[in-house]
């Protein structure tokens, strides 16, 4: 039963760490902002998803994995709307994308 | 193990403090300041200082990055690249570098127990807190009650650095407010960010329970009053950033935030004021209650309390100087 | 262990000079105040650095753990402070640097002195 739960934690984690290096790399290589806030996202939504649940894999069934998983909660509630906030900063203050080709709905609009 | 993720975090460390004076836009060495701060306080949670590691999070990269970017906003976006050469002030600083890495060969060896760092008072305050405070957490004890004479000090700095702020912004809009910069329909706060908004509204509870909880666990967890300051002032900062600054103000008004700064430190002075009166030294928490030991734990949580107001009350005001400064 | 030690106080030399530089060298005022606040962190990571001890844990004497190795307090209660202390210079110097943007029109150093003549 320990080697199960020790293999589960493991696998979550470095699944974890992959997808963590995976928005990492995105956030470096993407040509915009808008995209690399996209690839970015990734760190705050998958990634606590599968490591938090890794290490209370570890703690077992104690007060530390309450406390997890609260964390757990605010990392969810927090990281996308400070990805939303950000974005809806850039958009304000003018910072059109050049991956986006206006169209004809939205030159009119102009 | 633990080497390579501390060589790692170490590494990074430098990296960024390198990249922060590197970077000509300012901005962008506010936000890295912000990630240093966080990465030195996972350094500090490696190396055994939890309630350190709980400050510099919470002040370092909480508090500290706000404050900057509200004085960025009044000032100025980008530094000038200086003119003159700068190779000699860099063979000087190449000199130093060597001259101390040189010197760090001495020092004593990593967690090595035979340190004299761990000789002389630590054990002796390790083992006397059980019996004299009978508290888990030995930093709030030493910091309160054995060394409490230093954190009233470090109270008063608090209380003069509010006061001085205040002298100098005062309360009303300068010369360079803007009090609409990206010409908004309603420039109040962020009004017209939803999601941000209904986010930060179902969080602040929260975060001021959390503050709550960390002033009043103090004793038996990391935790205490500077981080409990730092904690619910950032708090109300989400409140006045996301409602405008005018609703946080209604909230917490500037007489209240007056009466905190000063009521804090002025709670501490008292009970060490109540030592003397009921017959011993200044602040002699033992005789506050006729068992020592209940004294003791009296004293260090109206202490921690006031040290919590005094935090709260002077980063508030501090930074409703900076948003009145500039109006936004 | 003593690689990491050893290492520990490289970082806390090379970081002070960092931050020395940015104070000396670099023009503009606020990031003066960023190398300054660099500076003070790494004597935090000094001080902390030499309160550990080999086996120790977070000093924090419970029943569970009372006959336990614990790290240091005493660094971590003067860094505590230091902390504070920090942030409490930080903004009052941030302050002066709102005001001194209102009177001279600038937060460089050269341009100042320039008024200033």
């Amino acid at each position: 039963m320990e080697l199960i739960l020790n293999i589960a934690s493991w696998i979550l984690m470095t699944l974890g760490g992959v997808f963590i290096f995976v928005g990492g790399l995105g956030a470096l290589r993407m040509p915009d902002l808008y995209t690399r806030m996209h690839a970015a996202g990734i760190t705050d939504s998958i990634a606590p998803i599968l490591i938090i649940p890794g290490i209370m894999l570890q703690a077992g069934l104690t007060l530390a994995s309450v406390k997890l998983l609260a964390i757990l909660v605010f990392l969810l509630l927090t990281g996308p709307t400070a990805s939303n906030a950000l974005a809806s900063a850039a958009l304000l203050a003018g910072n059109r994308s050049e991956q986006v080709k206006p169209t004809a709905v939205s030159e009119s609009e102009e | 193990m633990t080497i390579i993720f501390g060589f790692f975090l170490l590494t990074l460390l430098l990296i960024t403090a390198v990249a922060i004076v590197q970077s000509q836009n300012l901005f962008v060495s506010v936000m890295l300041s912000g990630m240093f701060s966080l990465l030195l306080a996972v350094n500090f949670f490696l190396l055994d200082a939890a309630d350190v590691a709980l400050t510099e999070a919470a002040v370092g990269a909480g508090i500290s990055t706000v404050l900057l970017l509200s004085a960025l906003a009044i000032t100025a976006k980008h530094e000038k690249a200086p003119s003159s050469s700068r190779e000699g002030a860099l063979i000087i600083v190449i000199i130093a570098t060597l001259v101390l890495i040189y010197a760090t060969f001495d020092n004593p060896q990593f967690a090595d127990p035979n340190a004299p760092v761990h000789q002389h008072v630590a054990p002796w305050y390790l083992d006397k807190t059980a019996e004299a405070i009978d508290i888990p957490n030995v930093v709030t004890a030493v910091l309160g009650s054995f060394r409490g004479y230093d954190t009233l000090g470090e109270v008063f700095v608090v209380f003069t650095a509010g006061i001085g702020v205040l002298f100098l912004l005062g309360t009303q809009p300068g010369p360079f407010a803007q009090s609409n910069p990206y010409k908004l329909t309603d420039p109040k706060g962020l009004r017209h960010y939803l999601i941000p908004r209904v986010v930060g509204r179902m969080l602040i509870p929260f975060i001021l329970l959390f503050g709550l909880y960390v002033q009043f666990h103090g004793e038996y967890g990391p935790g205490g009053g500077f981080q409990a300051g730092a904690l619910i002032a950032a708090a109300i900062i989400l409140f006045a950033l996301l409602e405008g600054e005018d609703s946080a103000l209604k909230v917490i008004p500037r007489s209240v935030l007056i009466g905190l700064i000063a009521g804090g430190a002025l709670l501490y002075g008292v009970v060490g004021l109540f030592g003397i009166f009921l017959g011993s030294n200044f602040l002699d928490y033992s005789v506050l209650s006729s068992n020592p030991v209940k004294g003791q734990q009296m004293g260090l949580l109206i202490i921690e309390a006031g040290v919590g107001i005094t935090v709260t009350g002077v980063l508030l005001s501090i930074f409703h100087a900076f948003a009145a400064r500039g109006k936004f | 262990m003593e690689l990491l030690g050893i290492y520990h106080y490289w970082v806390f030399a090379i970081l002070l000079m960092i931050g020395l530089y940015a104070v000396i060298v670099k023009l503009n005022l606020i990031k003066k105040l960023i190398g300054l606040s660099l500076f003070q962190s790494a004597v935090f990571l000094l001080y902390i650095t030499m309160g550990k001890l080999e086996g120790g844990t977070a000093p924090i004497v419970t029943e569970a753990n009372a006959n336990g190795l614990f790290s240091n307090p005493l660094p971590q209660v003067l860094i505590l402070t230091a902390i504070v202390v920090g942030i409490s210079t930080m903004a009052l110097g941030l302050g002066i640097v709102i005001r001194i943007k209102e009177e001279y029109g600038t937060i460089e150093e050269d341009e100042i002195q320039e008024i200033d003549k």
